[in-house]
């Protein structure tokens, strides 16, 4: 028997006896014959120590942002995390506990979802936010649907070319049986305004990523007025670490905010679990998916929490609930609580500050490379483009020689830039990690014939 | 030890931080005004590093959770959360590895994917799996949009009908609804099987498939799965298998060979991925060869003569289903377990998880009826009517198991079962522990007969007593609001008398 | 389950009450419904001038762990909406016969709409049979 099973041979055997058969086999007596008991071919069982010592030479096969100077971003990124927020994560309590369907002896979990809730109305200035949702996709995804379901007779949505090509993409996936069509994205080098020239009296929802994929921010006051003067509503997509510093989207007017949550306290894990931000305002709450949890009183008096307005889910509205979510990403809201009450309001604003400052320090001194030219058409947060006359390809190869991570490779998804990729700068790269990435590229560009 | 802890908000002084940043080492430059935030983030707390460790240790330990005990929640099977898999997962070489990494600088990731899903595929029968679904909930949509997408190539656009059974989870009909599918529920016949008769008059030209979870929520393995398969197939429909219940049927019987098409695998449950106080999941999913170019993609392979391997949309694919590849941090906890059990301890798992659901089965049936009389798989559903105390509800019995020290059931569901209890101990539980559930259980069945108040009144010994939901429904507080928690705590001065010691205020 | 069924409405099949007043119909939800549903936290109803065919969904009734959709037993139009339940649904549960009231509607064919619905010994006969197949 396996180290996980707690029960003896005797105890089996007592218990067998209990039920009145003989061998354990007979409890699956039901299942058809011919196919019962097959002989699985999987390799061999491994001890702890051999499995750790596999995966410790699996794990050197990778490049991760340790072993070499990342400048990569595109929708994860490598955040500083406090050692405190896995300290806390690893508590069995939390992780090791599930649904808070019996609150009397979940209120840890219900706190915390209760105060991530709060954190996050207070981020993005929205009334409610759900217990998380899967990743900045899905919640997009689900956000498009939410929109679609609260407004009568529109059928469109409009989304930006600048939204996330993966974000785009979980929304058709979503979309494709319900009858929407989701436009605005087609040329990829359409502006914001091009975007608000196609709203019409179709259009449900518009959705806009600020910072938007190219790190590009963006004011949301004259697109919140826009669809709104046509019946529509706003869904913004976010980075959690650029609202430290930069506009709250609900005083600019977005109806729902969305966003990838992984930046606040969440490890890279190679592309998940991540966490999917979900806010809405109060108009729109019946209409949201996932769990939500309020506050009340107990039997005594006291204060507490539990889940709510549970009738909008699918354990109770079935084929009629407002999404097919179930489980979700708790444990990951749970990391993004304690890193933002880590960080309070000053932190918030210093990491993002940090981001800011490094990224257009490392974009003016790239600038100033022959060879290599960001292209910023406006104020950027902690992401910039940066053309070359090289293919992105074969400079991240080199890059990568010299130790170095560079930036995602534009070309596929923004054919129009070029030879272009996207640099990500944080609060983990210093002044001197920029210098080298500087000093690589100007290298690069010194024996050019090399590539 | 009553760790009554306020809300995080009530803790903030102004001025703190409990994060070491470092200093910003460039140049400064100017900010973009314009596009500043003007509230001063009011709301936000600010705390040191002490006390937000303070905080929330201490609402930690106001949370029961399956380090603490038996954890008996029927379909989500809370079986023990090895401690290496959290070792495994926090690796630099996984944890801090970029998912856009050049796939030649992530192979070792990659291998790992790719063998997770060969083994996923061998476990269940199938011949292709995605990794990408974030959880269960996800997998079943992927499969109702393959099925679209099957149905559609072979010009059966009028497939719209998705069949379920009156058991189903919610997340099933909910699905099909998701998909713009019509939902056409199917009845369960006396023996909890899928009632044939009434399957055969649903089945049609619109049928697009039926989704079934087997064994089913009410526990049984269905005696009829091929039958049902064969009769959905020769609807042409397709079979969609709910994998919540795999942890009965490791090494016993193989989805695939029962005629099911496409299924999800819940990793956080039967390969234990902690359940993290409601995620995250994973809901890889896995599909005969026909349905294959139609899954949700990325995928990974083997790169033909080489010792490398790729990522690969799949030709057909109904899309992504999320950004990147899927929650690696489930699916390399969920590779550590396969390795460690292998194909003989899979089976001792499933083997485990029934003999231990049988024999609450026969301990407890005599006081609380059966929902169905035969032998069960990995879970049991009973129902919370006991015959010489018909005041007690289920819902009473579960809040007095609190008070032995257990998890209580789920209570409930099925909703075709009334005031279903259902039980599932997972094979990580001990003889001893489920001995003192079966008392606990008999004991309160005593109580009920003797004082229905010490049910009604329960718990007593949980960190809060019963809650007012119906309260929170009508008047929602969904976020942190002084003037709304001062109301909630003058309901309290009110409600209490003076002899009731202040609480603490850290 | 003790419930009552005033004689002078009629009932729906789908456990709503009628009462007529002129060319009005008043709607809401049975004594025997509101009690299985347990307490109202939330109610939603339609829009006035909204127009509805016989059997069409017009509102949703909410309990914390259930919601039930309410059905319009006759074709016609929505003349007025009971407001005072968004803020006070649990009139719905303490007096459900008169100041818990979901709708007025303005039938479009009351004469053959009618037949379909029930007296109070009738309706109480349905709730029995379809108790009895639970």
């Amino acid at each position: 028997m396996s180290h996980y099973i707690s029960n003896t041979d005797e105890e089996r055997a007592a218990m067998l006896e209990a039920i009145g058969i003989g061998d354990v086999k007979e409890l699956f007596d039901v299942v058809p014959e011919g196919v019962r008991f097959p002989q699985l071919h999987l390799p061999p069982a491994l001890s702890e120590a051999e499995i750790m010592r596999q995966l410790g030479r699996l794990g050197r096969l990778n490049s991760d942002t340790q072993s070499t100077l990342s400048f990569l971003g595109a929708g994860a990124y490598n955040h500083f995390v406090p050692t405190a927020v896995d300290a806390l994560l690893r508590r069995a309590e939390f992780y090791t506990a599930y649904t808070p369907y019996q609150p009397e002896i979940a209120q840890g979990t219900l706190q915390a979802i209760f105060e991530y809730q709060s954190l996050l109305c207070a981020l993005t200035g929205m009334d409610a936010a759900n217990a998380s949702h899967y990743d900045g996709a899905t919640a997009v995804a689900e956000a498009a649907i939410m929109a679609f379901t609260s407004v009568r007779n529109k059928r469109a949505v409009l989304v930006a070319p600048t939204v996330h090509p993966h974000y785009r993409a979980t929304l058709r996936t979503y979309t494709q049986g319900l009858g929407l069509t989701v436009t605005g994205d087609e040329d990829t080098t359409g502006s914001l305004d091009d975007l608000l020239a196609k709203i019409d009296g179709n259009t449900a929802a518009v959705i806009v990523q600020t910072p938007d994929f190219l790190g590009q921010l963006h004011d949301l006051k004259p697109v919140a007025d826009k669809v709104h003067a046509a019946g529509g509503l706003l869904i913004a997509s976010v980075d959690l670490v650029a609202l430290g510093l930069f506009q709250n989207p609900g005083a600019a007017g977005a109806d729902i905010v969305t966003g990838e949550g992984q930046g606040m306290g969440i490890p890279l894990s190679y592309g998940g679990p991540y966490l999917g931000i979900f806010a809405s305002k109060d108009q729109y709450l019946r209409r949201m998916p996932g769990r939500l949890v309020g506050a009340t009183t107990d039997m005594n008096g006291d204060v507490g929490y539990v889940l709510t307005l549970q009738t909008r889910e699918q354990h109770i509205r079935r084929e009629k609930a407002t999404s097919n979510i179930c489980t979700n990403q708790g444990l990951m809201a749970l990391a993004a609580t304690i890193h933002m009450s880590l960080l309070g309001k000053a932190g918030l604003r210093k990491v993002a500050e940090i981001c800011y400052h490094r990224a257009h320090y490392a974009a003016s001194e790239i600038a100033k490379i022959p060879g290599f030219e960001v292209v910023a058409a406006g104020p950027f947060f902690k992401e910039f483009v940066v053309s070359s006359i090289h293919p992105i390809d074969s400079l991240n190869t080199v890059l990568a020689s010299m130790g170095i991570q560079g930036g995602y490779d534009l070309t596929a998804d923004y054919p129009h830039l070029g030879n272009a990729m996207l640099v990500c700068v944080t609060e983990m790269n210093t002044k001197e990690d920029i210098d080298q990435f500087v000093q690589a590229l100007r290298t690069i560009w010194e024996g050019r014939s090399d590539l | 030890m009553n760790t009554f802890e306020p809300p995080i908000f009530e803790l903030s002084g102004a001025g703190k931080c409990g994060v070491n940043l470092p200093a910003i080492d460039v140049p400064l430059v100017d900010l973009p005004q314009e596009l500043l935030r003007t509230d001063d983030l009011a709301g936000f707390p600010e705390l040191s590093e002490t006390e937000v460790t303070r905080h929330f240790t201490r609402i930690s330990q106001r949370n029961f959770c399956i380090d603490t005990g038996m954890y008996p929640l029927g379909s989500c099977t809370m079986k023990y959360n090895p401690k290496v898999h959290e070792a495994a997962a926090r690796l630099p070489g996984f944890a801090a590895l970029h998912p856009l990494t050049d796939p030649t600088h992530a192979q070792g990731a990659l291998w790992i994917m790719e063998q997770l899903q060969s083994m996923l595929a061998e476990i269940s029968g199938f011949d292709a799996v995605s990794l990408q679904p974030a959880a269960g909930a996800q997998g079943e949509f992927s499969g109702i949009l393959v099925f679209r997408a099957y149905h559609r190539a072979q010009g059966a656009d009028e497939r719209v009908e998705v069949l379920c059974p009156d058991s189903a989870h919610g997340t099933n009909p909910a699905t099909a609804a998701m998909v713009g599918m019509r939902v056409v529920e199917v009845k369960t016949d006396h023996n909890g099987n899928v009632d044939l008769d009434d399957l055969r008059s649903k089945l049609g030209p619109r049928t697009a498939g039926l989704m079934l979870t087997n064994p089913n929520t009410l526990g049984l393995f269905d005696e009829h799965v091929q039958q049902v398969a064969n009769l959905v197939h020769a609807a042409g429909g397709l079979m969609y298998g709910d994998g919540a219940n795999f942890n009965a049927i490791l090494g016993i019987v193989r989805p695939g060979d029962v005629g099911f098409d496409y299924m999800h695998y819940n990793l956080h449950k039967t390969f234990t991925t902690p359940h993290g106080g409601g995620g995250p999941g994973c809901g890889a999913v896995g599909c005969k060869t026909f349905l294959e170019d139609y899954l949700p993609g990325p995928r990974v392979r083997h790169i033909i003569d080489s010792d490398k391997f790729e990522l690969f949309p799949p030709p057909q694919s109904i899309g992504r289903l999320k950004a990147f590849h899927g929650n690696f941090g489930m699916i390399i906890r969920a590779w550590v377990y396969i390795r460690t059990l292998g194909a003989d301890g899979l089976r001792e798992v499933s083997e485990n998880a029934v003999l231990n659901a049988n024999y609450l089965r026969i301990k407890l049936q005599d006081l609380y009826p059966v929902a169905y009389n035969r032998p069960c798989m990995h879970e049991v559903v009973l129902k919370g009517q006991l015959r010489e105390a018909p005041g007690a509800k289920t819902l009473d019995i579960a809040k007095r198991l609190i008070d032995y020290g257990f998890h209580p059931p789920t209570v409930y569901f099925p909703i075709s079962v009334p005031e279903a209890i259902m039980i599932e101990p997972t094979e990580t539980e001990s003889k001893r522990n489920m001995d003192a559930f079966i008392a606990a259980m008999r004991q309160i069945a005593a109580e009920a007969v003797a004082d229905i108040t010490i049910l009604k009144q329960a718990p007593t010994t949980a960190p809060l007593r019963r809650l007012d939901e119906v309260g929170a429904a009508r008047k929602p507080i969904l976020k942190y609001d002084p003037a709304k928690f001062r109301e909630l705590r003058r309901a309290h001065v009110a409600a209490t008398s003076n002899e009731q010691p202040e609480r603490p205020t850290y | 389950m003790a419930y009552t069924t005033p004689d002078h409405l009629l009932y729906a099949r789908t456990h709503e009450w009628i009462t007529t007043e002129g060319d009005e119909l008043t709607i809401g939800v049975s004594d025997y419904a509101q009690q299985a549903l347990g307490d109202v936290v939330f109610v939603e109803l339609p829009e006035v001038g909204q127009k509805l065919s016989k059997g069409q969904m017009f509102g949703v009734v909410e309990s914390v762990k259930a919601a039930s959709d309410v059905y319009s037993p006759v074709d016609g139009e929505v003349i007025a909406v009971n407001e005072a339940l968004l803020d006070a649904p649990e009139t719905l549960n303490t007096a459900m016969y008169d100041a818990g009231w979901l709708v007025k509607i303005r039938p479009s064919n009351f004469a053959a709409d009618r037949v379909n619905l029930l007296d109070a010994p009738a309706y109480e006969k349905h709730v029995a049979d379809e108790a009895s197949k639970h």
